[in-house]
């Protein structure tokens, strides 16, 4: 089980972001930036909303694309992942870096936070050396005059050699400008000389052989001097991306090397300190120059904040309230809506059996269609887009808000531990609303197996199409007994699921690394950035088009076809049995030890496409009634599964298989498609489903032993 | 202790200290110089975690949390 880029998902991401064919007469901008400097909302506003598709937590993971127009031109902008640096050897910054040096970019823009520019010079200054094609955006503008930071934007435009523009792309003020000072370079109006690094004296010696032979033998499809700074530092990435994307093998080429060989021997083995100190330091010199006052203290409210939600007493339950808290206002606020949408469907259910008697088509073609799909859709959406429509956009608040680094940051020494990514507490915050969201946002983790560590137990967390369940079983057996804190009771019940599930993925992640992930933990260096004020219309916007949208769109296209099978099961007949009930029969001594019965896990397989439809599954198994109903009550769904055997302790296990078993298909999907590889997508299927069993099992049977059944 | 060289994990929370020397090679060393920790940049230890890692600190005006392991391998002098 090799851990090449291939096989854990860097080939994914890559393939995001091919050079592609572009269309005649379209400028091609990239845009690169340090993470946190609302690089994204540069990019939407720029190309407008709707052309922005999966903005996962953190950082834009893959490269977004979008179109605009600017004096009679189109302008394609790329959204590169934001990285510190493209010096060193993640995907994200090789993918960068790779982009800008062969991505066909007429002009690269670099997108930086005004309220901390001399950190993000670091990278403007890296990206002058491999191309002067470059307008340097200057963003945050008005945060920077809130912490009364001054910044000289002509006298920067001076000292860098290119176009500087202040922008505040939240209020969309500079953003004309920008267009501006890309279009000149674009259309080769402006034709910048930005001014080098200056390296010591044995640097710029050895820069200067080698630049000549290293820009001839590339045919000067890249910068020689870079070039040059990269053979010195001895970086073997690009070496091997020059091979692949220009196809020149530079060891190949014999004066290179006898060249190098002796300026290496010249320079001895810390040039790359050398080097890396004299970009800092002109950095240091130009914020100097035109930033005032070049050094503010941390402000003092984020401070505050920090000493709290970080603080030893009150870390952890400041941090489980809000999850608690998010879920209760998901649950009780998504009740409503929910039971409007389905009757809304309900009725035109009832139309679309008008239509289908007055034009006097079969009956099993009614039943196929409305009983078998159109329920089954209408199912998956209204108990599914409420939730999600809630969900999301609490989830993302508390993202732009800055607060999810400092959950990473509570919960990194667990993750530690547990030979994991401390980001992967991230990931697994993601995997609450939709699991595939939560696999894909496992790109921000750099080191490959930590990554599929990520990946393979982002299903332990309930996904917004488990909660139902969840909440329902719960509802019943558990929230049933409390009272008039129904809502209260249900919510701490899948409170307690959830922290479970968190306790199962450290132990689980322990494992892996302990068997077939061995290794070491990566570098772990997280920032926090700021804390900003969320853009609550945008989240709205954001959350709903990217995230509901999409996860429910998926969903939508598995639960169609289930729909049309799972009424064939439940109506075909064969030896006086529907095939649901030869399944349910065939299953039951199985299910029987790990505390469910043959229904309950025949409903979790057919509901392998989308796990919303599995009570469904079960109710209509249940009443043999050959098509989904929707129990009036939940009074009467705790008679139903009363009368058909279930306990308290069916509940539960039912309830622990729900948290443990197979991803469902959008899942599994995407980790093939992240992992690039069906083996870890096989153990991604075998590793919930084997905890699962033997959760339940013992749970079954220790509660049989002790009589409590 | 002044001028006395110690490994960054052992800073104390509200204290600070200057970057003399990174033992950090390869990936970390660069990532390091990436975040701007070269020679006598100052950096001030924040907080700590729950559990008593990892460790924020102010460097170059940025928030950063390194795990004790990573820290340990940048060594500072007290200011």
């Amino acid at each position: 089980m090799g851990l090449t880029a291939q096989s854990t998902g860097s080939g994914a991401l890559k393939n995001d972001l091919q050079p592609r064919a572009f269309g005649p007469g379209e400028l091609v901008v990239a845009l690169a930036g340090n993470p946190n400097t609302g690089k994204s909302t540069v990019f939407n506003s720029l190309t407008g909303l709707r052309q922005h598709t999966g903005n996962w937590p953190g950082k834009t993971v893959a490269g977004a694309r979008g179109k605009y127009q600017f004096r009679g031109k189109n302008f394609i902008l790329v959204d590169l992942p934001g990285t510190y640096s493209l010096l060193a050897h993640s995907v994200e910054e090789e993918v960068a870096r790779d982009f800008i040096c062969f991505g066909g970019a007429g002009v690269t823009v670099v997108v930086t936070d005004a309220t901390c520019l001399e950190r993000n010079l670091n990278l403007v200054l890296q990206i002058l050396e491999i191309t002067p094609r470059v307008v340097v955006c200057v963003n945050l503008m008005d945060e920077a005059a809130r912490k009364k930071i001054g910044i000289d934007l002509d006298g920067l435009g001076a000292v860098l050699g290119v176009p500087v523009v202040g922008t505040n792309a939240r209020e969309g003020r500079g953003l004309v400008e920008l267009k501006e000072a890309v279009f000149r370079i674009a259309v080769g109006l402006e034709q910048p000389q930005p001014f080098p690094v200056i390296y010591e004296p044995a640097v710029e010696e050895a820069v200067r052989l080698l630049a000549g032979p290293a820009g001839e033998v590339l045919k000067h499809r890249v910068s020689g001097r870079w070039l040059a700074l990269r053979l010195l530092e001895n970086d073997k990435g690009i070496v091997h991306s020059l091979e692949g994307h220009l196809g020149v093998d530079l060891s190949r080429d014999p004066v290179l090397n006898i060249l190098l060989e002796k300026a290496a021997r010249k320079l001895g083995s810390n040039v790359q300190d050398v080097i890396a100190t004299a970009v800092v330091r002109r950095a240091e010199e130009i914020a100097a120059k035109v930033v005032c006052p070049e050094n503010r203290p941390l402000s003092r409210s984020d401070r505050g904040i920090d000493d709290l939600v970080t603080s030893r007493r009150w870390g952890v339950p400041i941090m489980v309230a809000m999850l608690g808290v998010v879920f209760w206002i998901t649950i009780s606020g998504s009740n409503y809506p929910s039971k409007m949408l389905a009757a809304v469907f309900f009725r035109v259910e009832g139309w679309l059996t008008a239509l289908f008697a007055a034009a006097g088509w079969p009956g099993w073609l009614h039943g196929l269609l409305v009983l078998g799909v159109y329920r089954t859709l209408a199912r998956v959406v209204s108990v599914m887009l409420p939730p999600m429509a809630i969900f999301f956009p609490l989830f993302t608040l508390l993202e732009d808000l800055g607060y999810l680094p400092r959950v990473a940051f509570n919960l990194d020494n667990l993750f530690k531990k547990a030979r994991a990514h401390g980001k992967q507490a991230l990931t697994m915050c993601m995997g609450f609303g939709c699991n595939a969201a939560g696999v894909i946002s496992c790109r921000i983790i750099n080191s490959p197996r930590e990554r599929l560590i990520a990946v393979i137990t982002n299903n332990f967390v309930p996904c917004n199409g488990r909660f139902p369940i969840l909440i329902t079983l719960s509802a019943i057996f558990i929230g049933g007994a409390a009272g008039g804190f129904h809502s209260l009771a249900a919510a701490a019940a899948v409170l307690g699921t959830v922290i479970f599930g968190v306790l199962i993925t450290l132990g689980v992640s322990r494992l892996l690394s302990a068997t077939i992930l061995k290794g070491l933990t990566s570098s772990f260096i997280l920032e926090m950035p700021p804390y900003r004020k969320p853009q609550v219309g945008r989240v709205l916007v954001r959350s709903l088009l990217d995230r509901t949208l999409f996860v429910l769109g998926r969903a939508v296209v598995v639960a169609a076809p289930a729909g049309l099978a799972i009424w064939l099961m439940a109506n075909i007949q064969a030896g006086g049995m529907s095939l649901l009930d030869h399944g349910a029969v065939f299953l039951q001594p199985f299910a029987g030890r790990i505390g469910l019965d043959g229904y309950i896990l025949m409903a979790f397989i057919l509901g392998l496409p989308a796990n919303e439809i599995v009570i469904p599954i079960l109710i209509m198994s249940y009443l043999s009634g050959g098509a989904m109903l929707e129990p009036e009550s939940l009074e009467d769904l705790r008679r139903l599964f009363a009368a058909n055997g279930w306990t308290g302790l069916t509940a539960v296990c039912a309830m622990l298989f729900t948290l443990n078993h197979f991803p469902c298909g959008t899942t599994l999907f995407t980790i093939r498609r992240e992992t690039q590889s069906a083996k870890w997508t096989l153990v991604s299927f075998l590793l919930p489903t084997l905890t699962g069993i033997t959760v339940c099992f013992i749970v079954a049977q220790a509660a049989r032993l002790l009589g409590l059944v | 202790m002044e001028g006395a060289l110690i490994p960054l994990n052992r800073l104390a929370i509200g204290k600070l200290g200057r970057v003399k020397y990174l033992t950090a090679l390869g990936e970390a060393k660069r990532r390091m110089l990436d975040l701007g920790l070269v020679a006598d940049t100052p950096v001030e230890a924040l907080r700590k975690s729950l559990s008593g890692d990892p460790t924020a600190y102010r460097i170059r005006g940025a928030v950063i949390a390194l795990r004790s392991e990573e820290a340990s391998k940048i060594l500072v002098e007290i200011d």
